[in-house]
């Protein structure tokens, strides 16, 4: 009898994290995984949503078609190059506050503060915002252009096919510095005062000591920041979407956004899921390196 | 760093560029708001006019007399507290779990986490609203929340287990040998340790929840709009009166800038533990 009990208590023992997961494993296969399997199910189906009674079954028509699509292509190729330059100023911008934020000076603390505020709002306020500012008759960007003399005449930066990819990524790098200021400055502050001590009794420049003493202390905590930050925009889609709506033409398509639009607008869920999973298939690899970096710290 | 600048030299090579990069971050934010207590006059104005002569707080009259944005604030605030809810509620638990107990798949569990949070967001959105759609529940609260939830999860479960980690386990130890079982540990011991995380967690929640645009949009009809949907579908309705959404964009961008301010100091540690969404 007690043999009994003890294994019952024993295998009840066992189950217990299980119990305690079971409400987040439950909610998280409703809300992910189903419709994560849903997407692969459509991808591989011709679906339609106003003609829900005929889906046919196409194989990897969606792919082939994905192929022979300029638009993929196009919406590709602003993705890289949307990825290039959104992290790559971020970055730049980011760690220069950071380093810069990491003096002292008597309003330190307001300043770093007051730096992560575009991190705060929406991106629908945010794409509001720069389109009001970008505004071709009133906006308050011409006209300080116009006085400055950088430009002779109002630019319509938005509607113009040559400008309008650019002025968006300004406004993603606007939102998203903060995110890096505020990481690399963690980062920095782990660095022991001593290595910068032993550095000056070497007779290191202030060059040399960020060169040899500042970056490779904050090498991980920079490549991890860079890797997280690529897999958001890349997945970003909603400052575009709120700014350019994609256009004018495909100016500022991107592979997200394209799938979103097809699915939205298009009513082509079949395609737009196929699009969503090649993009997640890319992204994979980065995800892939990041989450080994960080499972790496949980094995303890 | 250890040596000293001059004054001037800390002047020109610190805090003038500082200056510069809080501008930068400010000036966008500052011009929504000197925007929104301009009168029409002086919005179409050309030349820009950067101070408004005489602030007007019509803008804020008609937006909340005219237009159902009271009532998009409060859907807003219903869809946010209910996606905190759901977060918690799943995560608080499962933290413990993943902090407490060392169990087969726990790590392979975690991991999974992690991942969904990276998923693009189309991946779930498409299916997600045909879902919803199958089961009534699109423009329901229950299906926003839901939408919002695929984020609130993970981001969560993260951030309590790292909080959770930093309570020694020789305090839970204490407690059982004073007698107590698991659940009044946690309930007497656990919780009050970590609730400024529970805290920290829900507000960030929150503030994502409420700023959040693309499950809204498609999840959300007329009867739960919240208010980022609202703001961008008056770019259209209205033919852009830019008095009237930086009116409402300054309202919506407010509580939230502080919330933020409250907590950031506290989510550093989540950031590249890969669970801060931004």
């Amino acid at each position: 009898m007690t043999s009994l009990v003890t294994a019952g208590a024993r295998s009840r023992a066992l189950m217990t994290p299980y119990a305690f997961l079971l409400p987040a494993l439950v909610v998280t296969a409703a809300v992910i995984l189903v419709p994560v399997l849903q997407t692969a199910w459509m991808s591989l189906h011709d679906f339609v949503l106003f003609r829900p009674k005929d889906v046919p079954f196409i194989g990897f028509g969606n792919f082939q078609r994905m192929w022979n699509d300029e638009v993929f292509w196009i919406s590709l190729g602003h993705s890289f190059l949307w990825i290039a330059l959104v992290v790559g100023f971020q970055f730049l911008l980011g760690l220069g506050a950071a380093l810069l934020l990491n003096e002292s000076f008597w309003w330190r603390g307001i300043a770093r503060s007051l730096i992560i505020v575009p991190w705060a709002l929406p991106s629908v306020i945010i794409g509001l915002m720069w389109t009001w500012m970008y505004d071709f008759n009133v906006g308050v960007i011409n006209d300080g252009l116009l006085r400055l003399g950088l430009i002779s005449e109002p630019v319509a930066w938005l509607a113009h096919p040559d400008t309008a990819f650019y002025a968006v990524i300004l406004a993603l790098i606007w939102q998203g510095f903060p995110f890096f200021a505020v990481v690399v400055l963690a980062g920095l502050q782990t660095i022991p005062a001593e290595l910068y001590e032993a550095a000056e009794i070497d007779g290191a420049s202030r060059f040399q000591k960020l060169v040899y003493v500042t970056l490779p202390s904050i090498s991980e905590v920079i490549a991890t920041a860079l890797l997280l930050r690529t897999i958001w925009v890349a997945n970003s889609l909603d400052v575009i979407l709120v700014m350019t709506g994609g256009g004018p033409g495909y100016a500022t398509h991107t592979l997200p956004l394209y799938a979103f639009l097809k699915a939205y607008s298009g009513m082509e869920f079949g395609y737009g899921a196929a699009l969503a999973l090649v993009l997640t298939a890319l992204l994979l690899v980065v995800v892939f390196i990041y989450v080994r970096r960080v499972a790496r710290e949980l094995s303890r | 760093m250890i040596e000293r600048r001059s004054r001037l030299a800390r002047v020109v090579q610190v805090e003038i560029p500082v200056l510069a990069i809080v501008l930068f971050a400010l000036a966008p934010y500052a011009w929504m708001v000197i925007t929104s207590f301009k009168p029409n006059e002086e919005i179409a104005q050309w030349p820009v006019a950067y101070w408004p002569s005489e602030g007007t707080l019509q803008h804020y009259r008609d937006l909340l007399a005219r237009t159902t944005f009271a009532g998009n604030l409060l859907n807003s605030f219903i869809v946010a507290v209910g996606a905190v809810t759901v977060g918690l509620l799943v995560s608080v638990p499962a933290a413990y779990a993943f902090s407490r107990f060392r169990f087969r798949g726990r790590r392979f569990l975690m991991v999974q986490f992690l991942v969904v949070n990276m998923f693009p967001i189309v991946l779930i959105i498409i299916p997600l609203f045909v879902l919803m759609r199958a089961l009534g529940l699109l423009d329901t609260f229950l299906g926003v929340i839901a939408g919002h939830s695929t984020f609130a999860i993970p981001f969560s479960i993260w951030m309590m287990t790292s909080y959770m980690n930093a309570i020694p386990p020789e305090l839970d130890e204490a407690a059982i040998m004073d007698g107590a079982s698991r659940l009044q540990t946690i309930r007497l011991v656990i919780l009050p340790i970590v609730m400024p995380g529970i805290v920290t967690t829900g507000i960030y929640i929150f503030v994502t929840s409420w700023n959040e645009y693309l499950f809204a949009m498609m999840l959300s009809g007329q009867n739960v709009r919240t208010v980022t949907v609202a703001l961008q579908l008056f770019i259209g309705e209205f033919t852009v009166q830019w008095g009237l959404l930086t009116a409402g964009g300054t309202l919506v961008a407010i509580p939230v800038t502080i919330l933020f301010l409250l907590v950031q100091r506290r989510l550093v540690g989540g950031l590249t533990a890969g669970a801060v969404k931004s």
